[in-house]
């Protein structure tokens, strides 16, 4: 069933490719992966045991121990649902596209079957190589079909995005020759093991790559620059796809590899993490708040909100580690509606100027319901998913390293997390009240809702974030022994 | 037995709100009566709730990490929450069916009921929390239904500030009552109330700790109940139709602030300097919101002070340590104050949404039974015997007598500015001379807005006395010292009402102008600069570092290095995407290479 969920997008993009109807082999490919992917989650069964389930592997270069592995746990299985859902919302938010609307489509797909391809690996090369595969259509998405600047733009995230690898390459390999050269594995599991044996220093080495690595394909403070002029470049579709489901790739390498292989090195990089994740969450805000076009905006929110799945992740306990991962489920939804929504605005109005915009809720009440959903998912309202992981975050963060009667990085950390969370209520509430609220502009008076065929995929969004929202529980269930089980073998001294 | 009864008090307006929200947009009759219809039940629901002895409700879990963290969806049913339930869904649903007259000629009522019904949820949700995550969720539910409600003419700019603003002061507030939360939770190892309870005298916690805790607590309180320095957003919450500031911003969600306070007494009361702040913000807002009250010319406005005046009240009870006080307040409260707003309303649909006093006069004789019982409810409010405000009032003045001179001083004085400007109010709205042509032609209310406000009328009479008030609430102990304060009190409200009935007898417009007042002490212009030259600069500041030094130059400059020089100009200059797709093929490779065939 997992070879189906991963290769089913990247046959259908070859098909597509090949002279398959376009959009209906795209939808009918993704709406299939959705289906799969919900029948994996219901009957996955959580235990700390035997983590992954659904699991196969065959050799490829057996002389070089190279399989290809595959298997899902409760971590992987969240990020290839956020995946699916995800890729039908934005394969079906592609309307007709004017040139090469063969590629585009197969691009989409593409990018959504290295997404789910990485997350299902349970091997290093193919976790790296599926990964590459995604990145490489979302470039062609941005250069080719973008708006505005977007050669500009599809080179920055391609230079940008080809170093964040490049450095992860490096500690991959470092990491790998680090271990004997009889334990050399690709199996991440078995990695775990030979890695417990590195000295401390090698591990500091290795993780401070790996966090610069995955930090910079996450856009972690100070390598967010690209982020935001990619995603009000990219067209819609591919804004969704990579702010929703690929940039996670990164936070979950760190949360899949490198906090569990070198976990010395993440102890001792702590400090900086926390650094650079406050400037995600206050810095970065402040930054969102001064944008003026709503595309912008939207791009350093996404930055920003990483800053918390950041937080959670450097808690480095069972409860902010599940936060993160319901986090990164719950943000992935919520960006994706809202570049979605956003992106229809655009191409009604001509522009996403919030100077110029406004009272578009008039014309366009249910855009401006789903967006209302969005920007409260984003801004924590509890009910919606985004509250769900934040709070276990926060929680998560709070507890680390207590002490009684005193604050530590840790408690000011949350505190300022905490202020964030009024940070973002400033600018996704300036921004809807800009553009749905107050005066319609006269040239927008005969702009037209959202086509009923649209409202699907936004309604399967919508539904997603009140399920997680509301019943947060199948998730920790599912996620939650993953993080247990790293805690099960504590690291040695 | 009947463990599912607060379940279905709880769920069943959120049913309501989906159902309209999913199926009945169109259908804007069927709306408006879904919701009714839920609200009432919800009330008779609750009042056999009442009637039951220590009923169970089986709780269900929301997040659980065995151990460390178990958020439950638990009931905490005792007197307080039932009565307070009692409140909620008894003047929700008078003012469900008032909306009905209200809202009748206006546009998107289905999404003004499924509003009202999510408020309920969220406002019951409150109510009958047991522990501090679920009320915080429902706390945010409330503040998010309250931004709608407020910004249900979306389309005029006044109400979409009015409804940001009220959303992102509370947001404020719960960035404080969060951290509280933390700050309790970490000791105690517990977010539910009775388990907090039983822990926290074993905890070691120093005064200190204790005070901020409970303090960053009560910030929760004192955004959503309006005090100062968090009471700005309420009197522009008024933009909201009349009903939703009778509703949401009278009688519930500004109490919930009060209610959550008397829930964790034993948090806030557990440290006295925090009580001495909270009795003092309490005072302040009081005096402050009843100065500024004399000056306003909005009916709305003048109401919306007087909440945050009596809301000041009962803070003040809160922060002199008697929940009994505050409740009793917050009781008698609902029903005034709901009942002066529909009131407001009555009077302002009549006149075509005018909501300037000196624009009406004379109104008596047109609608009568809403001058008899707005009267009734100013009495109420202006505490003269033997209305109910009367009662409560003087239990919190009693309390602050035996306690603080200084407070109970202030407190006099509040009581008869709050006599001066009802009587103000009164005086200008109801007699002498219609003023305007609108006001001439004006119509009493349909049964339907009247109906509620002389059921409200007839429990703001009941609602103090004793023989009523204690089948529902247990009341303030009286002592010996009260003969003095209810004559002092009533001394001031007749002074009060005297001196506002012959300044204001037959005047067509204001006397006095004090521009301190009618600018709201400037807090609010004060704010606005406190933000400008603060986050607003600091946001300007960042995204010009961020543009013209991270972006342009530590990018450029790293990339450089990292690249190497020339291999980046190349690729530039061979300005082909497809160099870099070439690349990362090149970095598979070398990935293969190092790992394989090494």
């Amino acid at each position: 069933m997992l070879y189906l969920i991963i290769f089913t997008p990247i046959v259908s993009a070859i098909l597509i490719l090949i002279g398959a109807p376009a959009r209906k082999m795209a939808l009918l490919g993704s709406v299939f992966v959705l289906g799969l992917t919900l029948l994996a989650f219901a009957f996955f069964q959580p235990s700390s045991r035997y983590p992954f389930q659904y699991n196969s592997s065959f050799p490829i270069l057996p002389d070089w121990k190279l399989n290809f592995t595959i298997g899902l746990d409760g971590l992987s299985l969240v990020m290839v649902l956020l995946s699916a859902i995800v890729t039908v919302a934005a394969v079906w938010f592609t309307g007709a596209i004017e040139k090469y609307e063969r590629g585009f489509y197969a691009c989409l797909l593409f990018i959504s079957g290295g997404a789910i391809g990485a997350f299902a690996s349970l091997d290093l090369f193919f976790f790296y190589a599926f990964h590459e595969l995604a990145l490489i259509p979302t470039f062609l998405l941005i250069g080719i079909w973008g708006s505005g600047n977007r050669n500009a733009a599809a080179w920055k995230i391609t230079i940008y995005l080809a170093i964040g690898s490049f450095i992860l390459l490096i500690g991959l390999i470092l990491l790998y020759e680090s271990i004997p050269a009889g334990a050399r594995t690709f199996e991440i599991a078995k990695l775990k093991t030979a890695a417990a044996t590195l000295p401390p220093d090698a591990q500091k080495n290795i993780y401070l790559l790996l966090l610069i690595g995955f930090g910079i394909l996450v856009s972690l403070f100070p390598f967010h620059s690209w982020a935001a002029e990619a995603y009000a470049s990219a067209p819609a579709p591919a804004a969704m796809l990579h702010a929703g489901v690929l940039k996670k790739f990164g936070l979950y390498g760190l949360l899949r590899l490198a906090w569990p292989l070198v976990p010395i090195g993440a102890h001792y990089w702590t400090w900086l993490l926390v650094l650079l994740l406050l400037g995600n969450i206050i810095y970065i805000g402040l930054v969102t708040i001064a944008q003026k076009k709503l595309d912008w905006m939207l791009g350093y929110s996404s930055v920003m909100h990483m800053g918390y799945i950041f937080l959670g992740f450097a808690s480095s306990n069972v409860l902010g580690l599940t936060g993160a991962a319901v986090l990164m489920f719950a943000h992935g939804i919520s960006i994706a509606l809202l570049f979605a929504i956003a992106g229809e605005v655009r191409k009604r109005t001509g522009t996403l100027d919030f100077e110029e915009l406004g009272g578009l809720g008039k014309v366009m009440p249910f855009a401006g319901l789903a967006f209302g959903f969005g920007a409260f998912a984003a801004i924590g309202l509890p009910g919606l998913a985004n509250f769900a992981g934040e709070i276990m975050i926060f929680f998560g963060a709070f507890a680390t390293d207590w002490e009684l009667n005193r604050f530590h990085m840790f408690q000011i950390a949350t505190v300022l997390g905490l202020w964030g969370v009024v940070i973002s209520a400033v600018y996704m509430l300036r921004a809807y009240r800009r553009v749905f609220m107050g005066t319609l502009n006269g040239r927008d008076k005969n702009v037209i809702d959202l086509r009923r065929s649209l409202r699907l995929p936004v309604t399967l969004l919508i539904a997603a974030t009140v399920w997680i929202g509301f019943f947060p529980q199948p998730f920790v269930q599912r996620i939650a022994p993953t993080f247990r089980s790293y805690f099960n073998t504590p690291p040695p001294p | 037995m009947n463990s599912l009864l607060p379940w279905f008090i709880l769920l069943l307006p959120l049913a309501s709100a989906s159902v309209i929200i999913l199926f009945t947009r169109r259908f804007k009759r069927v709306s408006s009566f879904i919701s009714v219809a839920t609200a009432v039940a919800g009330f008779v629901a609750s009042f056999l709730l009442f009637r039951q002895a220590g009923p169970s409700a089986a709780p269900l879990t929301w997040i659980d990490f065995p151990g460390v963290f178990t958020v439950p969806l638990g009931f905490s049913l005792d007197g307080l929450s039932k009565t307070m339930l009692l409140v909620v869904t008894g003047v929700g649903s008078l003012i469900h069916i008032y909306s009905l007259g209200y809202m009748r000629d206006e546009e998107g009522q289905s999404r003004y009921f499924a509003a009202l019904s999510l408020f309920m949820f969220a406002m019951i949700g409150i109510v009958l929390a047991n522990n501090f995550v679920m009320l915080f969720i429902f706390w945010e539910l409330v503040g998010f239904t309250s931004y709608v409600l407020i910004g249900h003419w979306f389309d005029r700019d006044a109400a979409a500030e009015a409804a940001k603003k009220a959303f992102l002061t509370n947001r404020v507030g719960d960035f404080g009552f969060m951290l509280g939360i933390l700050m309790i939770w970490m000791p105690t190892r517990s977010i539910v109330f009775q388990d907090i309870e039983a822990a926290m005298p074993q905890t070691g916690l120093t005064p200190g700790y204790l005070t901020i805790a409970a303090l960053l607590i009560f910030c929760g309180a004192a955004a959503k109940s309006a005090q100062f320095p968090l009471h700005v957003w309420l009197p522009d919450a008024m933009e909201g139709p009349t009903p939703v500031s009778a509703l949401i911003h009278a009688a519930t969600m500004v109490a919930a602030g009060v209610y959550m306070l008397v829930r964790v007494a034993f948090i806030i009361q557990a440290s006295p300097d925090a009580l001495t702040v909270i009795a003092w913000i309490g005072t302040i807002t009081a005096v402050m919101a009843a100065l500024i009250a004399t000056q306003q010319n909005d009916i709305k406005k003048i109401l919306a002070y007087s909440t945050l005046s009596q809301l000041g009240y009962m803070v003040m009870a809160v922060g002199l340590a008697s929940k009994e006080a505050a409740m009793f307040h917050l009781f008698t409260h609902a029903f005034f104050k709901a009942l002066l707003f529909l009131g407001a309303g009555s009077i302002i649909i009549m006149l075509h949404h005018e909501q300037n006093i000196w624009k009406m006069g004379g109104l008596a004789r047109k609608l009568p039974i809403t001058f008899l019982t707005f009267t009734i409810g100013a009495l109420a409010l202006m505490g003269c015997p033997p209305f109910s405000g009367f009662f409560s009032k003087d239990a919190i003045l009693a309390l602050a007598y035996q306690n603080n001179p200084w407070i109970f001083a202030v407190g006099l004085f509040t009581a008869f500015l709050t006599a001066f400007y009802v009587t103000r109010l009164l005086v200008v709205v109801f007699l002498g001379k219609p003023r305007t042509a609108e006001a001439q032609g004006g119509d009493e209310a349909p049964l339907v807005m009247t109906g509620p406000l002389i059921i409200l009328a007839a429990f703001s009479v009941l609602a103090g006395f004793a023989f009523f008030a204690q089948r529902f609430l247990a009341l303030p102990q009286e002592t010996e010292v009260s003969a003095v304060v209810p004559a002092l009190a009533t001394l001031a409200m007749v002074g009060g009402v005297g001196l506002g009935f012959f300044i204001y007898r037959n005047r067509t417009g204001e006397r006095f102008d004090i521009a301190l007042l009618r600018h709201r002490f400037y807090v609010d212009e004060f704010y606005s600069w406190l933000i400008d030259s603060t986050q607003e600069a600091l946001a300007r500041l960042s995204a010009f570092i961020d543009r013209w030094i991270i972006d342009a130059g530590v990018v450029r400059g790293a990339s450089g290095g990292a690249w190497g020089a020339g291999a980046i100009l190349r690729l530039v200059q061979v300005g082909n995407l497809q160099a870099y797709v070439f690349l990362f093929g090149l970095g598979i490779v070398v990935l293969i290479y190092f790992t394989v065939f090494r």
